[in-house]
């Protein structure tokens, strides 16, 4: 490979410290970054600030649904507009849904997708494939710094008029015309079709990057089948980001030329169809649930084996998996559409094919626990929010299963039966794989130790708190209550508000968990190479903490066969 | 280890909790038509469809899933107990087992197939509009059908419109809108009934006979949903587009639904409710909407509430 060979030549010829004079400092380091580590970095970073935007939107719809009536949208209507009385509350009205709109994108294109696909696949895909960088620096570059514009294209939609009259996307994450066509004639839907260009842009550079890295740049030796699991789940990942985004990108095209230069793709009016825009919309909208959540399932994978002091069991099955998970993703996307009016046999096969998706996820549940099972088991942060994983997903995933069921799901679409589903998969599942990964790699990347304490106590609020949350939402769905809803029948009263006491608690595993990163920044305990012991088998463990601006210099050689 | 009682104790409260959950909810008195206060399990069926999806989600989902996750959580658990770093200081190395691979792939397997079979029964009931032939499932859905449903009788157009419904009983070519009741309005009109599920308007249809339902939105409008949860009916109104589904109640009384699919901003306040009444009121009430095409006056010869 003449790419290796110059490389290698390359770092004969030149020592360590020469490469140091390269290294860029202040504002040109980060902003001019073509070092996937640093890029990885900020990333993470961005993820963060927007989470905390996110997690404010639904912290204010908890509020709002603690107790039946309107409690806070009204008031927040009034103090951001100054209007008052009956136009306040139409204005509380659709602000509520603005913000269900808004947590949900920023959730899933700004918090989750840049924590996983841009954060940790950009730091630790290259290091655990023994790559000095990734293939395309200055793609990596533009990628990540589409981002910003995109997430703020998205807040800045929030003050631009939706509605006539009303500030605001409220269409739903989903957003289906015609509500989002001539529902919206306001410019704030634009603005959203904008900033999810922009982010699918920025998402199609970050998959073809880090697609060519995986394929063309590892070591020496590490054959596909060496490679370790969380380089195959991003190397999956990325497939379904390339395949599923453009297809997005092109139902809101067409979405934007039917709002503002007369097409009808959408409108019945014209000849067109809504429904076509739910099927174009949930063909990138259901492998786009996987493409947040794969990532989640490499690291984890890492994690438990790590701290079992085992390798993985059933290695094979494990990266084919996901790879079935993958394919089978992209052919069920009508489950999400059971309601619309689709044929007999159309809903068979979409039940047929959901619940195929079950089995290769029961074999991914059940080779993490025969990877523990037999092991030395240390209990450290990474890896409580590795089982907590396990089991948060286990119960996520068996809800998907039901409501795989058309005939079932007739009861539970569109409830909170869905909502508890699909955040106890996500903002459980996701989100703890997440925190998994910080906690495991924390280490790593800054070179200091977390508190342990802090780290376990942010782990078990955290756990009390989204139970807590997410559990009771089963029940409101079961009784019907429908979601996207600023207020609800009396009879629901208790379970919602239990679900927003959880919302507090969860508030308080945030703080902790800001707190325990500012205390390790501030104490400084060195982390060492290695904090994890001979379990830790990856190539970014041979590494310092945290690693050299540039990494192996001279490649190395993979001949174990533990490698992953 | 701390953790490790920790986990333990979780795991026990936890799984007691799962375990009570189908046990209660059959223990739990449910109310008819609407839910009642704490709620967590679905709304009483008066119809066959709702009878077969209570049956499949209660009879073999919800204990499926609930002893998966108590299984899952047993085996971490156990983990837990067994294999952490004291009690088992030198970890193994297997990293594969065929045989369990294989049983781990196949069990699933078997699963789905046993959910599948009763599933797309109840599926196809839901599909197929009575003919007087075909026969339904009701709760049995391991059965090939035993319940007779007659031929759909009443025919009714809903429109979603924003935000309230518009009902049309096709065969008269009459129609109304039905609109949600603030709470004062159900303290004068409507004393009883609850806040956000109460109308003006209901949806009149005769007991024990079937009706076929059309559901559409307005041509200019957004995509509602129209769903009536004890029905076991959920259809989207996609403007420009006819969707048809079917009821059969066989209790009179008043069933409240609400829309079930974004629809701007007051999505949350257009609430369906349907008065099941006997034929002859029916009949009393159809003839003279058909007659003087005033709902009100109409809905006057119905017995009070």
């Amino acid at each position: 490979m003449a790419n290796t060979a110059n490389l290698e030549a390359h770092a004969t010829g030149h020592d360590q410290a020469s490469h140091d004079h390269h290294t860029p400092t202040g504002w040109r380091r980060w902003v001019y970054s073509t070092n996937h580590k640093d890029i990885g970095i900020m990333y993470l970073v961005f993820s963060i600030v927007a989470g905390v935007i996110g997690g404010l939107l639904s912290g204010a719809m908890r509020m709002e649904l603690q107790e039946p009536g309107i409690q806070i949208f009204h008031g927040l209507a009034a103090m951001s507009y100054g209007l008052e009385g009956d136009a306040a509350l139409d204005a509380g009205k659709h602000m509520f849904n603005v913000f269900v709109s808004a947590h949900a994108l920023i959730m899933v294109f700004f918090t989750v997708m840049p924590a996983t696909m841009g954060g940790f696949a950009n730091y630790f895909a290259p290091l655990m494939i023994g790559a000095p960088d990734t293939a395309f620096p200055r793609i990596n570059n533009v990628a990540f710094w589409l981002l910003p514009p995109a997430l703020l294209l998205t807040v800045m939609s929030m003050f631009f008029e939706g509605p006539a009259g009303a500030l605001g996307f409220g269409g739903g994450w989903t957003a289906y015309p015609p509500l989002s066509t001539t529902g919206h004639p306001g410019p704030a839907t634009d603005f959203v079709i904008f900033s999810l260009h922009v982010a699918g842009v920025s998402s199609i550079l970050g998959a073809i990057n880090l697609i060519t890295t995986i394929l063309n740049m590892r070591a020496p030796g590490m054959t596909l089948h060496k490679m370790p699991l969380f380089a195959w789940s991003v190397l999956v990942t990325a497939f379904l980001l390339l395949l599923a985004l453009p297809v997005l990108a092109g139902a809101i095209t067409m979405m934007l030329t039917d709002r503002n230069f007369g097409t009808t793709f959408f409108n019945p009016d014209g000849g067109g169809d809504p429904v076509l825009y739910q099927h174009l919309f949930w063909f990138f909208g259901h492998p786009e649930v996987y493409i947040m959540i794969l990532p989640g399932f490499g690291i984890v994978s890492h994690i438990v084996a790590t701290f079992s002091r085992k390798p993985v069991f059933g290695y094979m099955a494990m990266a084919y998996a996901m790879v079935a998970i993958g394919f089978v993703g992209f052919v069920v996307w009508a489950h999400h559409m059971y309601t619309t009016g689709l044929s007999l046999d159309v809903q068979r096969y979409f039940v047929a094919a959901t619940m195929v998706i079950a089995v290769p996820t029961g074999v991914k549940i059940f080779s993490w626990i025969a990877t523990m099972w037999g092991g030395s088991i240390t209990f450290r942060i990474p890896m409580l929010w590795a089982i907590g994983f396990i089991f948060l997903f286990t119960v996520g995933g068996v809800t998907g299963v039901v409501l795989a069921n058309a005939g079932a799901d007739r009861a539970l679409h569109d409830t909170y039966y869905v909502v508890a589903h699909f955040h106890y998969v996500l903002s459980l599942g996701a989100v703890f794989s997440i925190f998994a990964g910080w906690y495991y790699w924390y280490p790593k990347m800054f070179g200091y130790m977390y508190n342990e304490f802090l780290g376990k106590l942010h782990f078990w609020v955290m756990f009390a708190g989204v139970n807590l949350i997410f559990f009771p939402q089963h029940f409101l769905g079961l009784a019907g209550m429908p979601r996207r809803y600023i207020d609800y029948p009396d009879a629901f009263a208790l379970w919602n508000r239990v679900s927003s006491i959880g919302y507090y608690v969860t508030f308080v595993a945030m703080i902790i968990f800001f707190y325990a990163t500012w205390e390790a920044s501030r104490k400084k305990r060195p982390a060492g190479d290695n904090p994890w012991g001979d379990g830790a088998t990856t190539l970014e463990w041979t590494l310092s903490s945290p690693p050299p601006f540039h990494q192996f210099s001279t490649l190395p050689k993979i001949e174990s066969k533990d490698a992953h | 280890m701390v953790t490790g009682q920790f986990f333990r104790k979780m795991g026990a409260v936890s799984a007691a909790a799962m375990a009570l959950v189908p046990a209660m909810a059959s223990a739990q008195e449910v109310g008819r038509g609407h839910p009642e206060p704490g709620q967590f399990h679905l709304q009483e069926s008066v119809t066959p469809i709702m009878d077969s999806i209570v049956a499949f989600h209660d009879g073999i989902l919800m204990w499926t899933i609930t002893l998966i996750v108590l299984f899952v959580l047993a085996l971490l658990v156990v983990i837990v107990v067994r294999f952490n770093a004291k009690a088992n200081p030198v970890p193994a190395r297997f990293t594969h087992n065929t045989l369990i691979e294989v049983v781990w792939t196949v069990v699933p397997i078997l699963i789905l197939v046993v959910i599948a079979i009763p599933s797309f029964g109840v599926l196809s009931d839901q599909m197929t509009v009575p003919d007087g032939e075909r026969k339904y499932l009701g709760a049995n859905i391991f059965s090939l059908g035993e319940v007779e449903v007659p031929e759909a009788s009443v025919t009714i157009k809903a429109s979603g419109e924003q935000w309230y419904w518009n009902y049309e009983y096709v065969d008269q070519g009459v129609a109304f809108d039905s609109n949600i009741l603030s709470e004062e309005e159900i303290a004068e009109l409507k004393p009883g009934q609850p806040r956000l599920l109460a109308v003006n308007n209901e949806l009149v249809v005769p007991v024990d006979t079937t009706v076929r339902l059309q559901v559409t939105s307005s041509p200019t409008g957004v995509i509602h949903a129209f769903a009536v949860p004890s029905f076991g009916i959920k259809v989207d109104a996609v403007p420009g587009r006819l969707n048809e589904t079917w009821f059969n109640a066989r209790e009179t009384g008043i069933y409240y639904g609400q829309c079930s699919e974004l629809c701007g901003k007051d999505h949350a306040y257009m609430p369906i409710a349907v008065r099941v009444v006997s034929a002859e009121e029916y009949e009393a009430f159809i003839t003279a909407f058909a007659e003087s095409r005033n709902y009100a006056e109409a809905a006057a010869l119905l017995p009070a509430l």
